[in-house]
Protein backbone atom coordinates (compact mmCIF):
# COMPACT_ATOMS: atom_id res chain seq x y z
CA UNK A 1 0.00 0.00 0.00
CA UNK A 2 1.16 3.60 -0.93
CA UNK A 3 -0.09 4.97 2.34
CA UNK A 4 1.79 2.57 4.58
CA UNK A 5 4.82 4.41 3.34
CA UNK A 6 2.99 7.78 4.13
CA UNK A 7 3.19 6.52 7.66
CA UNK A 8 5.00 9.11 9.88
CA UNK A 9 3.88 8.74 13.13
CA UNK A 10 1.78 5.80 14.57
CA UNK A 11 0.37 5.37 18.26
CA UNK A 12 -1.33 2.20 19.35
CA UNK A 13 -3.33 2.20 22.77
CA UNK A 14 -1.38 4.40 24.55
CA UNK A 15 -1.80 4.81 27.89
CA UNK A 16 0.41 7.29 29.96
CA UNK A 17 1.01 7.96 33.95
CA UNK A 18 2.20 9.80 36.14
CA UNK A 19 3.50 8.93 39.67
CA UNK A 20 3.37 11.33 42.20
CA UNK A 21 3.72 10.52 46.20
CA UNK A 22 0.58 10.49 46.81
CA UNK A 23 -1.47 9.79 43.52
CA UNK A 24 -1.24 7.44 40.12
CA UNK A 25 -2.44 10.41 37.62
CA UNK A 26 -3.15 8.31 34.25
CA UNK A 27 -3.05 11.16 31.78
CA UNK A 28 -4.07 9.59 28.71
CA UNK A 29 -5.51 6.59 28.35
CA UNK A 30 -5.62 3.59 25.04
CA UNK A 31 -4.91 6.84 22.63
CA UNK A 32 -4.30 5.50 19.21
CA UNK A 33 -3.26 7.87 16.31
CA UNK A 34 -1.77 8.07 12.75
CA UNK A 35 -0.08 11.02 11.55
CA UNK A 36 0.83 10.55 7.44
CA UNK A 37 3.32 12.07 5.43
CA UNK A 38 2.40 15.98 4.69
CA UNK A 39 -0.18 16.24 7.62
CA UNK A 40 -0.95 19.02 9.78
CA UNK A 41 -2.19 17.15 12.81
CA UNK A 42 -4.00 18.76 15.74
CA UNK A 43 -4.19 17.12 19.27
CA UNK A 44 -7.85 18.63 20.54
CA UNK A 45 -8.46 18.92 24.05
CA UNK A 46 -9.82 20.59 26.90
CA UNK A 47 -6.71 21.78 29.43
CA UNK A 48 -5.56 18.80 31.60
CA UNK A 49 -6.42 16.19 29.31
CA UNK A 50 -3.16 15.12 28.36
CA UNK A 51 -2.02 16.59 25.06
CA UNK A 52 1.50 17.65 26.47
CA UNK A 53 2.01 13.84 28.39
CA UNK A 54 1.27 12.76 24.98
CA UNK A 55 3.66 14.65 23.16
CA UNK A 56 6.10 13.83 25.51
CA UNK A 57 5.60 10.74 25.33
CA UNK A 58 5.92 11.16 21.43
CA UNK A 59 9.19 13.03 21.77
CA UNK A 60 10.24 10.22 23.59
CA UNK A 61 10.75 11.53 27.34
CA UNK A 62 8.21 9.55 28.84
CA UNK A 63 7.89 5.71 28.21
CA UNK A 64 3.84 4.22 27.72
CA UNK A 65 2.37 2.22 30.36
CA UNK A 66 0.70 0.51 27.72
CA UNK A 67 0.80 0.67 24.25
CA UNK A 68 3.59 1.41 21.42
CA UNK A 69 4.66 4.77 19.61
CA UNK A 70 6.50 4.23 16.40
CA UNK A 71 8.01 6.64 14.00
CA UNK A 72 8.24 5.52 9.86
CA UNK A 73 8.12 2.57 11.89
CA UNK A 74 10.27 2.35 14.49
CA UNK A 75 9.44 2.17 17.85
CA UNK A 76 10.15 5.58 20.04
CA UNK A 77 12.63 4.49 23.08
CA UNK A 78 14.33 7.67 23.41
CA UNK A 79 14.28 11.31 22.20
CA UNK A 80 16.11 11.89 19.30
CA UNK A 81 16.12 15.09 16.53
CA UNK A 82 14.33 13.02 14.01
CA UNK A 83 11.00 14.84 16.31
CA UNK A 84 11.86 17.77 17.04
CA UNK A 85 9.70 19.41 19.33
CA UNK A 86 8.67 23.40 20.26
CA UNK A 87 7.03 24.23 23.11
CA UNK A 88 5.27 26.99 24.63
CA UNK A 89 7.99 28.57 27.20
CA UNK A 90 10.01 31.45 25.95
CA UNK A 91 13.16 29.59 28.17
CA UNK A 92 13.41 26.54 25.04
CA UNK A 93 15.79 28.93 23.54
CA UNK A 94 19.42 29.17 25.03
CA UNK A 95 19.81 32.31 26.39
CA UNK A 96 23.97 32.36 26.18
CA UNK A 97 23.58 31.75 21.81
CA UNK A 98 22.66 34.64 19.08
CA UNK A 99 19.16 33.35 17.30
CA UNK A 100 21.81 32.04 14.88
CA UNK A 101 23.66 30.01 17.72
CA UNK A 102 20.61 28.45 18.71
CA UNK A 103 19.57 27.13 15.31
CA UNK A 104 22.94 25.96 14.54
CA UNK A 105 23.21 24.27 18.10
CA UNK A 106 21.18 21.05 17.12
CA UNK A 107 22.53 20.86 13.57
CA UNK A 108 26.12 21.13 15.50
CA UNK A 109 25.24 19.17 18.33
CA UNK A 110 23.61 16.27 16.36
CA UNK A 111 26.44 16.47 13.46
CA UNK A 112 23.90 16.42 10.94
CA UNK A 113 25.59 19.49 9.39
CA UNK A 114 28.25 21.01 9.57
CA UNK A 115 30.19 24.48 9.01
CA UNK A 116 29.45 25.98 5.79
CA UNK A 117 26.55 24.22 4.96
CA UNK A 118 24.80 24.36 8.33
CA UNK A 119 25.56 28.19 8.52
CA UNK A 120 23.24 28.57 5.08
CA UNK A 121 20.78 26.46 6.14
CA UNK A 122 20.39 28.57 9.12
CA UNK A 123 20.49 31.64 7.35
CA UNK A 124 18.08 30.54 5.19
CA UNK A 125 15.80 29.03 7.79
CA UNK A 126 15.90 32.22 9.77
CA UNK A 127 15.07 34.46 6.75
CA UNK A 128 11.92 32.25 5.99
CA UNK A 129 10.62 32.67 9.59
CA UNK A 130 11.90 36.99 9.14
CA UNK A 131 14.70 37.50 11.31
CA UNK A 132 17.30 37.75 8.81
CA UNK A 133 18.07 41.06 10.45
CA UNK A 134 17.63 39.15 14.13
CA UNK A 135 20.73 36.77 13.04
CA UNK A 136 23.17 37.47 15.56
CA UNK A 137 20.44 38.95 18.47
CA UNK A 138 20.62 37.57 21.79
CA UNK A 139 16.96 36.08 22.69
CA UNK A 140 16.57 38.27 26.04
CA UNK A 141 16.77 41.11 23.02
CA UNK A 142 13.97 39.48 21.12
CA UNK A 143 10.02 40.20 21.24
CA UNK A 144 7.72 36.88 22.97
CA UNK A 145 6.93 36.13 18.65
CA UNK A 146 10.07 36.58 17.65
CA UNK A 147 11.68 33.83 20.38
CA UNK A 148 9.02 31.51 19.20
CA UNK A 149 10.27 32.16 15.62
CA UNK A 150 13.54 31.33 16.40
CA UNK A 151 12.31 28.08 18.31
CA UNK A 152 10.22 27.29 15.28
CA UNK A 153 13.23 27.74 12.66
CA UNK A 154 15.48 25.65 15.08
CA UNK A 155 13.14 22.98 14.81
CA UNK A 156 12.60 23.30 10.71
CA UNK A 157 16.05 23.83 10.30
CA UNK A 158 17.06 19.99 11.43
CA UNK A 159 14.14 18.63 8.74
CA UNK A 160 12.78 16.15 11.25
CA UNK A 161 10.38 13.84 10.19
CA UNK A 162 7.86 15.55 12.46
CA UNK A 163 7.70 18.62 13.76
CA UNK A 164 6.05 18.72 17.68
CA UNK A 165 4.61 21.55 18.75
CA UNK A 166 2.99 22.02 21.89
CA UNK A 167 0.62 25.18 22.19
CA UNK A 168 3.59 27.30 20.41
CA UNK A 169 1.55 30.01 20.32
CA UNK A 170 -0.29 30.09 23.69
CA UNK A 171 1.72 32.40 25.06
CA UNK A 172 1.89 34.92 22.74
CA UNK A 173 -0.85 38.00 22.55
CA UNK A 174 -3.82 37.52 19.79
CA UNK A 175 -2.64 39.71 17.37
CA UNK A 176 0.82 37.93 17.39
CA UNK A 177 -0.94 34.22 17.94
CA UNK A 178 -2.80 35.36 14.34
CA UNK A 179 0.43 36.32 12.41
CA UNK A 180 1.99 33.15 13.81
CA UNK A 181 -0.63 30.88 12.47
CA UNK A 182 -0.68 32.20 9.21
CA UNK A 183 3.27 32.37 8.91
CA UNK A 184 2.89 28.58 10.23
CA UNK A 185 0.68 28.13 7.39
CA UNK A 186 2.60 30.03 4.89
CA UNK A 187 5.76 27.89 5.71
CA UNK A 188 4.34 24.65 5.09
CA UNK A 189 2.55 25.69 1.96
CA UNK A 190 6.80 26.12 1.21
CA UNK A 191 7.98 23.40 2.82
CA UNK A 192 5.23 20.97 3.21
CA UNK A 193 6.63 19.57 6.41
CA UNK A 194 4.82 17.06 9.00
CA UNK A 195 4.00 18.71 11.89
CA UNK A 196 1.37 17.83 15.05
CA UNK A 197 0.16 20.55 16.44
CA UNK A 198 -1.14 20.82 20.02
CA UNK A 199 -4.04 23.45 21.44
CA UNK A 200 -6.61 23.52 23.22
CA UNK A 201 -8.28 26.15 21.19
CA UNK A 202 -10.70 25.08 18.52
CA UNK A 203 -10.22 27.93 16.60
CA UNK A 204 -6.42 27.31 16.35
CA UNK A 205 -7.02 24.00 15.68
CA UNK A 206 -9.16 24.92 12.80
CA UNK A 207 -7.19 27.55 11.43
CA UNK A 208 -3.83 25.27 11.78
CA UNK A 209 -4.61 21.88 11.15
CA UNK A 210 -5.53 19.71 8.49
CA UNK A 211 -7.09 16.83 10.60
CA UNK A 212 -7.69 17.33 13.89
CA UNK A 213 -7.91 14.83 16.67
CA UNK A 214 -10.41 15.64 19.92
CA UNK A 215 -9.63 14.14 22.95
CA UNK A 216 -11.67 13.72 25.59
CA UNK A 217 -11.54 15.77 29.45
CA UNK A 218 -9.12 13.82 31.81
CA UNK A 219 -7.77 10.99 31.42
CA UNK A 220 -7.56 11.92 27.62
CA UNK A 221 -9.22 9.01 25.69
CA UNK A 222 -10.01 9.46 21.83
CA UNK A 223 -12.87 11.40 21.11
CA UNK A 224 -13.32 11.77 16.98
CA UNK A 225 -11.32 12.35 13.80
CA UNK A 226 -12.13 15.15 11.95
CA UNK A 227 -10.86 16.40 8.63
CA UNK A 228 -10.29 19.92 8.36
CA UNK A 229 -8.60 20.82 5.45
CA UNK A 230 -11.36 21.81 3.47
CA UNK A 231 -11.74 24.86 5.90
CA UNK A 232 -8.29 25.68 4.69
CA UNK A 233 -7.95 29.36 3.17
CA UNK A 234 -10.99 30.37 3.82
CA UNK A 235 -12.22 33.35 6.00
CA UNK A 236 -12.45 32.87 9.68
CA UNK A 237 -16.06 33.73 9.64
CA UNK A 238 -17.07 31.49 7.10
CA UNK A 239 -20.04 29.25 7.62
CA UNK A 240 -18.11 26.10 7.01
CA UNK A 241 -15.74 27.32 9.79
CA UNK A 242 -18.57 28.56 12.08
CA UNK A 243 -20.03 24.96 11.33
CA UNK A 244 -16.90 23.07 12.10
CA UNK A 245 -16.25 24.54 15.41
CA UNK A 246 -20.29 24.26 16.56
CA UNK A 247 -19.51 20.26 16.11
CA UNK A 248 -16.13 20.49 17.86
CA UNK A 249 -17.29 22.14 20.71
CA UNK A 250 -19.93 20.11 21.35
CA UNK A 251 -17.39 16.89 20.89
CA UNK A 252 -15.54 18.36 23.52
CA UNK A 253 -17.72 19.78 26.13
CA UNK A 254 -20.59 17.08 26.05
CA UNK A 255 -20.50 14.96 29.29
CA UNK A 256 -17.68 16.19 30.19
CA UNK A 257 -19.31 15.55 33.74
CA UNK A 258 -18.72 12.05 34.34
CA UNK A 259 -15.76 12.10 32.26
CA UNK A 260 -13.82 14.02 34.65
CA UNK A 261 -14.24 11.94 37.22
CA UNK A 262 -12.12 8.95 36.71
CA UNK A 263 -7.97 8.98 36.44
CA UNK A 264 -6.69 9.25 39.80
CA UNK A 265 -6.73 6.18 41.81
CA UNK A 266 -5.74 6.29 45.41
CA UNK B 1 -30.60 64.38 37.93
CA UNK B 2 -28.20 67.21 36.94
CA UNK B 3 -26.47 66.92 40.69
CA UNK B 4 -22.58 66.52 40.46
CA UNK B 5 -22.39 63.25 41.10
CA UNK B 6 -24.34 62.78 37.58
CA UNK B 7 -22.38 64.68 35.77
CA UNK B 8 -19.18 62.52 36.73
CA UNK B 9 -20.44 59.23 35.81
CA UNK B 10 -21.28 59.81 32.59
CA UNK B 11 -18.49 59.44 29.56
CA UNK B 12 -17.21 62.64 28.09
CA UNK B 13 -17.95 61.68 24.30
CA UNK B 14 -15.11 62.69 22.35
CA UNK B 15 -14.51 62.58 18.69
CA UNK B 16 -13.24 59.65 16.93
CA UNK B 17 -10.30 60.10 14.62
CA UNK B 18 -7.77 58.34 12.53
CA UNK B 19 -4.52 59.88 10.95
CA UNK B 20 -1.36 58.77 9.32
CA UNK B 21 1.47 58.31 12.01
CA UNK B 22 3.67 61.18 12.17
CA UNK B 23 6.75 60.74 10.72
CA UNK B 24 9.50 58.65 12.58
CA UNK B 25 11.93 58.10 10.45
CA UNK B 26 14.52 60.37 11.74
CA UNK B 27 14.38 58.64 15.27
CA UNK B 28 17.16 56.39 14.91
CA UNK B 29 19.63 59.24 13.64
CA UNK B 30 19.32 61.64 16.01
CA UNK B 31 22.20 61.05 18.34
CA UNK B 32 22.20 63.32 21.70
CA UNK B 33 25.47 62.81 22.93
CA UNK B 34 25.44 62.30 26.85
CA UNK B 35 27.28 65.30 28.81
CA UNK B 36 30.39 64.01 30.18
CA UNK B 37 29.14 63.90 33.62
CA UNK B 38 26.21 62.07 32.84
CA UNK B 39 28.89 59.61 31.09
CA UNK B 40 30.84 60.05 33.93
CA UNK B 41 28.45 58.97 36.52
CA UNK B 42 27.02 56.54 34.86
CA UNK B 43 30.54 54.50 34.59
CA UNK B 44 30.39 52.13 37.44
CA UNK B 45 34.22 51.97 37.89
CA UNK B 46 34.35 56.28 38.19
CA UNK B 47 31.56 55.45 41.12
CA UNK B 48 33.15 53.09 42.72
CA UNK B 49 36.34 54.48 42.78
CA UNK B 50 35.09 57.72 43.72
CA UNK B 51 33.77 55.49 47.20
CA UNK B 52 37.25 54.31 47.50
CA UNK B 53 39.17 57.72 47.09
CA UNK B 54 36.74 59.22 50.00
CA UNK B 55 37.83 55.96 52.31
CA UNK B 56 41.09 56.88 51.10
CA UNK B 57 40.82 60.21 52.60
CA UNK B 58 39.01 59.39 55.58
CA UNK B 59 41.85 56.81 56.40
CA UNK B 60 44.81 59.22 55.95
CA UNK B 61 42.69 61.92 58.00
CA UNK B 62 41.84 59.77 60.75
CA UNK B 63 45.34 58.94 61.06
CA UNK B 64 46.85 62.33 60.73
CA UNK B 65 44.19 63.39 63.69
CA UNK B 66 45.71 59.93 65.52
CA UNK B 67 49.02 60.82 65.25
CA UNK B 68 50.33 57.52 66.40
CA UNK B 69 52.43 55.82 63.37
CA UNK B 70 52.46 52.69 65.56
CA UNK B 71 48.35 51.99 66.00
CA UNK B 72 47.51 53.60 62.91
CA UNK B 73 50.19 54.91 60.32
CA UNK B 74 48.73 57.00 57.59
CA UNK B 75 47.95 55.80 54.10
CA UNK B 76 50.88 57.60 52.63
CA UNK B 77 53.26 56.22 55.12
CA UNK B 78 51.68 52.64 54.38
CA UNK B 79 51.73 53.46 50.63
CA UNK B 80 55.47 54.48 50.89
CA UNK B 81 56.44 51.05 52.40
CA UNK B 82 54.76 48.81 49.82
CA UNK B 83 56.36 50.95 47.58
CA UNK B 84 59.60 50.56 48.65
CA UNK B 85 58.85 46.85 49.31
CA UNK B 86 57.96 46.25 46.08
CA UNK B 87 60.63 47.90 44.79
CA UNK B 88 63.19 46.06 46.95
CA UNK B 89 61.13 42.73 45.73
CA UNK B 90 60.42 41.51 49.38
CA UNK B 91 56.37 42.03 49.23
CA UNK B 92 56.81 41.33 45.24
CA UNK B 93 57.85 38.06 46.18
CA UNK B 94 55.88 37.46 49.10
CA UNK B 95 53.02 38.30 47.14
CA UNK B 96 53.58 35.72 44.19
CA UNK B 97 54.23 33.12 46.74
CA UNK B 98 50.90 33.39 48.09
CA UNK B 99 49.15 33.42 44.32
CA UNK B 100 50.83 30.59 43.46
CA UNK B 101 49.64 28.31 45.94
CA UNK B 102 46.39 29.74 45.77
CA UNK B 103 45.74 29.38 42.38
CA UNK B 104 47.06 25.96 42.75
CA UNK B 105 44.43 25.59 45.39
CA UNK B 106 41.73 27.45 43.30
CA UNK B 107 42.25 25.65 40.37
CA UNK B 108 42.49 22.17 42.01
CA UNK B 109 39.30 23.11 43.92
CA UNK B 110 37.35 24.16 40.91
CA UNK B 111 38.38 20.70 39.20
CA UNK B 112 37.33 18.71 41.93
CA UNK B 113 34.18 20.66 42.19
CA UNK B 114 33.32 19.84 38.58
CA UNK B 115 34.41 16.30 38.51
CA UNK B 116 31.95 16.23 41.88
CA UNK B 117 28.61 18.02 40.04
CA UNK B 118 28.60 16.53 36.84
CA UNK B 119 28.36 13.27 38.77
CA UNK B 120 25.73 14.53 41.10
CA UNK B 121 23.64 15.30 37.76
CA UNK B 122 24.38 12.19 36.06
CA UNK B 123 23.52 9.40 38.73
CA UNK B 124 21.40 9.66 41.73
CA UNK B 125 24.17 7.82 43.71
CA UNK B 126 26.67 11.02 42.85
CA UNK B 127 23.52 13.38 44.00
CA UNK B 128 22.98 11.92 47.63
CA UNK B 129 26.63 11.36 47.88
CA UNK B 130 27.14 14.99 47.02
CA UNK B 131 24.89 16.68 48.90
CA UNK B 132 25.40 14.38 52.03
CA UNK B 133 29.45 15.80 51.46
CA UNK B 134 28.60 19.26 51.35
CA UNK B 135 25.93 19.26 54.35
CA UNK B 136 29.58 18.00 56.53
CA UNK B 137 31.87 20.00 55.23
CA UNK B 138 30.76 23.01 54.09
CA UNK B 139 30.17 24.41 57.54
CA UNK B 140 33.41 23.60 58.69
CA UNK B 141 35.89 26.36 58.52
CA UNK B 142 38.53 25.62 56.47
CA UNK B 143 41.19 26.90 58.62
CA UNK B 144 40.29 24.19 61.45
CA UNK B 145 41.47 21.57 58.76
CA UNK B 146 45.32 23.26 59.64
CA UNK B 147 46.19 21.31 62.44
CA UNK B 148 45.01 17.83 60.75
CA UNK B 149 46.76 19.11 57.31
CA UNK B 150 49.86 19.78 59.70
CA UNK B 151 49.71 16.25 60.97
CA UNK B 152 48.86 14.94 57.42
CA UNK B 153 51.52 16.95 55.10
CA UNK B 154 53.42 18.26 57.50
CA UNK B 155 54.78 22.15 57.03
CA UNK B 156 54.72 23.09 53.25
CA UNK B 157 52.99 23.99 50.45
CA UNK B 158 50.83 20.36 50.35
CA UNK B 159 49.55 21.63 53.34
CA UNK B 160 47.93 24.72 52.22
CA UNK B 161 46.89 23.37 49.34
CA UNK B 162 44.22 21.10 51.11
CA UNK B 163 42.69 23.37 53.41
CA UNK B 164 42.70 25.98 50.32
CA UNK B 165 40.88 22.82 48.44
CA UNK B 166 38.16 22.26 51.09
CA UNK B 167 37.56 26.02 51.24
CA UNK B 168 36.99 26.41 47.71
CA UNK B 169 35.19 22.72 46.79
CA UNK B 170 32.16 22.95 48.63
CA UNK B 171 30.92 26.34 47.80
CA UNK B 172 31.71 26.15 44.32
CA UNK B 173 29.74 22.67 44.10
CA UNK B 174 26.69 23.86 46.28
CA UNK B 175 26.44 26.65 44.02
CA UNK B 176 26.93 24.55 40.71
CA UNK B 177 24.66 21.87 42.32
CA UNK B 178 21.90 24.51 43.40
CA UNK B 179 22.11 26.20 39.63
CA UNK B 180 21.89 22.74 37.41
CA UNK B 181 18.80 22.41 39.57
CA UNK B 182 17.05 25.19 38.77
CA UNK B 183 17.78 24.91 34.48
CA UNK B 184 14.41 25.22 33.34
CA UNK B 185 12.59 22.41 32.49
CA UNK B 186 11.72 22.76 28.53
CA UNK B 187 15.49 23.70 28.02
CA UNK B 188 16.49 20.29 29.22
CA UNK B 189 13.97 18.87 27.41
CA UNK B 190 15.21 20.20 24.07
CA UNK B 191 18.62 19.57 24.79
CA UNK B 192 18.28 16.26 25.02
CA UNK B 193 15.75 15.98 22.10
CA UNK B 194 18.84 16.79 20.17
CA UNK B 195 19.99 13.33 21.60
CA UNK B 196 22.47 14.89 24.09
CA UNK B 197 23.69 12.96 27.17
CA UNK B 198 26.12 12.43 29.63
CA UNK B 199 29.37 15.19 29.62
CA UNK B 200 28.22 16.46 26.80
CA UNK B 201 25.21 17.50 27.79
CA UNK B 202 26.49 18.90 31.40
CA UNK B 203 29.00 20.72 29.04
CA UNK B 204 26.70 22.61 26.37
CA UNK B 205 23.08 22.90 28.11
CA UNK B 206 23.53 22.92 32.29
CA UNK B 207 26.99 24.69 32.77
CA UNK B 208 25.80 27.64 30.48
CA UNK B 209 22.37 27.70 32.07
CA UNK B 210 23.33 27.58 35.65
CA UNK B 211 26.37 29.96 34.38
CA UNK B 212 25.04 32.48 36.80
CA UNK B 213 24.77 30.78 39.83
CA UNK B 214 28.25 29.23 38.83
CA UNK B 215 29.82 32.08 38.82
CA UNK B 216 28.65 33.18 42.23
CA UNK B 217 30.17 30.05 43.48
CA UNK B 218 33.43 30.93 41.82
CA UNK B 219 33.33 34.23 43.56
CA UNK B 220 32.59 32.84 47.22
CA UNK B 221 35.12 30.19 46.46
CA UNK B 222 37.67 33.08 45.57
CA UNK B 223 36.86 35.18 48.60
CA UNK B 224 37.01 31.89 51.08
CA UNK B 225 40.59 30.75 49.01
CA UNK B 226 42.21 34.06 49.83
CA UNK B 227 41.10 34.55 52.80
CA UNK B 228 41.69 30.66 54.16
CA UNK B 229 45.22 31.48 52.36
CA UNK B 230 46.39 34.52 54.09
CA UNK B 231 44.80 33.11 57.85
CA UNK B 232 46.92 29.56 57.30
CA UNK B 233 49.95 31.61 56.38
CA UNK B 234 49.62 33.49 59.86
CA UNK B 235 49.49 30.72 61.37
CA UNK B 236 52.43 28.85 60.25
CA UNK B 237 54.48 31.31 57.60
CA UNK B 238 57.09 30.34 59.45
CA UNK B 239 58.37 26.82 57.93
CA UNK B 240 59.11 27.66 54.31
CA UNK B 241 61.85 30.81 53.39
CA UNK B 242 59.46 31.95 50.47
CA UNK B 243 56.35 32.72 53.21
CA UNK B 244 53.68 34.17 51.22
CA UNK B 245 51.56 37.61 52.31
CA UNK B 246 50.38 36.49 55.38
CA UNK B 247 53.53 35.23 56.33
CA UNK B 248 54.76 39.43 55.74
CA UNK B 249 52.01 40.55 57.83
CA UNK B 250 53.17 38.26 60.60
CA UNK B 251 56.58 39.15 60.45
CA UNK B 252 55.98 43.15 60.34
CA UNK B 253 53.81 42.51 63.06
CA UNK B 254 56.54 40.72 65.57
CA UNK B 255 59.11 43.87 64.52
CA UNK B 256 56.39 46.34 65.90
CA UNK B 257 56.34 47.54 62.25
CA UNK B 258 53.14 48.24 61.99
CA UNK B 259 53.03 50.26 58.61
CA UNK B 260 54.17 46.88 56.87
CA UNK B 261 51.19 45.33 58.92
CA UNK B 262 49.54 47.59 56.89
CA UNK B 263 51.14 47.83 53.73
CA UNK B 264 50.26 43.71 53.82
CA UNK B 265 47.05 44.06 54.42
CA UNK B 266 46.60 46.96 51.69
CA UNK B 267 48.28 44.49 49.07
CA UNK B 268 45.57 41.77 50.29
CA UNK B 269 42.94 44.43 49.92
CA UNK B 270 44.10 45.60 46.51
CA UNK B 271 44.42 41.99 45.16
CA UNK B 272 41.15 40.91 46.25
CA UNK B 273 39.61 44.43 44.76
CA UNK B 274 41.03 43.81 41.36
CA UNK B 275 40.17 39.85 41.04
CA UNK B 276 36.58 40.47 41.92
CA UNK B 277 36.07 44.26 40.37
CA UNK B 278 38.24 43.29 37.38
CA UNK B 279 38.51 39.73 36.88
CA UNK B 280 34.96 38.53 37.61
CA UNK B 281 33.26 41.70 36.34
CA UNK B 282 34.60 41.40 33.08
CA UNK B 283 33.79 37.73 33.18
CA UNK B 284 30.20 38.79 34.24
CA UNK B 285 29.76 41.41 31.11
CA UNK B 286 31.15 38.81 28.70
CA UNK B 287 29.04 36.56 29.75
CA UNK B 288 25.27 36.75 31.79
CA UNK B 289 24.96 40.18 31.02
CA UNK B 290 25.09 39.53 27.67
CA UNK B 291 23.01 36.87 27.74
CA UNK B 292 20.46 39.00 29.30
CA UNK B 293 20.40 35.79 32.51
CA UNK B 294 21.68 39.03 35.09
CA UNK B 295 21.13 42.65 35.58
N1 LIG C 1 4.76 16.10 36.18
C1 LIG C 1 3.52 15.68 36.49
N2 LIG C 1 3.32 14.93 37.61
C2 LIG C 1 2.09 14.48 37.92
N3 LIG C 1 0.99 14.72 37.19
C3 LIG C 1 1.13 15.44 36.08
C4 LIG C 1 2.39 15.96 35.66
N4 LIG C 1 2.22 16.65 34.52
C5 LIG C 1 0.91 16.55 34.23
N5 LIG C 1 0.24 15.84 35.15
C6 LIG C 1 -1.17 15.51 35.14
O1 LIG C 1 -1.45 14.85 33.94
C7 LIG C 1 -2.65 15.34 33.39
C8 LIG C 1 -2.40 15.80 31.97
O2 LIG C 1 -1.51 16.89 31.98
P1 LIG C 1 -1.01 17.60 30.66
O3 LIG C 1 0.01 18.60 31.04
O4 LIG C 1 -0.59 16.56 29.68
O5 LIG C 1 -2.34 18.33 30.18
P2 LIG C 1 -2.58 19.21 28.87
O6 LIG C 1 -3.62 18.54 28.10
O7 LIG C 1 -1.31 19.51 28.20
O8 LIG C 1 -3.19 20.53 29.49
P3 LIG C 1 -2.99 22.05 29.01
O9 LIG C 1 -3.87 22.24 27.84
O10 LIG C 1 -3.47 22.83 30.20
O11 LIG C 1 -1.55 22.24 28.73
C9 LIG C 1 -3.17 16.42 34.30
O12 LIG C 1 -4.20 15.89 35.07
C10 LIG C 1 -2.00 16.76 35.16
O13 LIG C 1 -2.44 17.03 36.47
MG1 LIG D 1 -0.07 21.27 27.93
Amino acid sequence: MAQADQLVLEARGVTLQYKTPQHLVTATYRVDLEVFEGDRFVILGPSGCGKSTLLKAIGGFMAPIEGDIFLRGRKVVKPGPDRMMVFQEFEQLMPWKTALGNVLFPMHATGRFKGKEARERALSVLSKVGLSKFANSYPHMLSGGMKMRVAIARAMAMEPDILLMDEPFAALDALTRRRMQEDLLELWDQLRFTVLFVTHSIEEAILVGSRILVLSPHPGRVRAELNSSYVHGQPVDDASFGLLSKRIHKLVFEGETEAAKPGVHA
Amino acid sequence: MSGEGAVKSQLILRPEFDRVPVDASSVGEVVRPLSWLQRLMDNALFRRGAILAALALIWQLYALWLHNSLLFPTLTDTIGVMVHDFADGTLLQRTEASLEVLLMGYAAGVALAAVLTTLAVSTRLGDDILSTLTAIFNPLPAIALLPLALIWFGLGTPSLIFVLVHGVLWAIALNTSSGFRSVPETLRMSGRNYGLSGVRYVVTILMPAAFPSILTGLKIGWAFAWRTLIAAELVFGVSSRSGGLGWYIFEAREELNTSSVFAGLLTVIIIGLLVESVLFRAIEARTVEKWGMQR
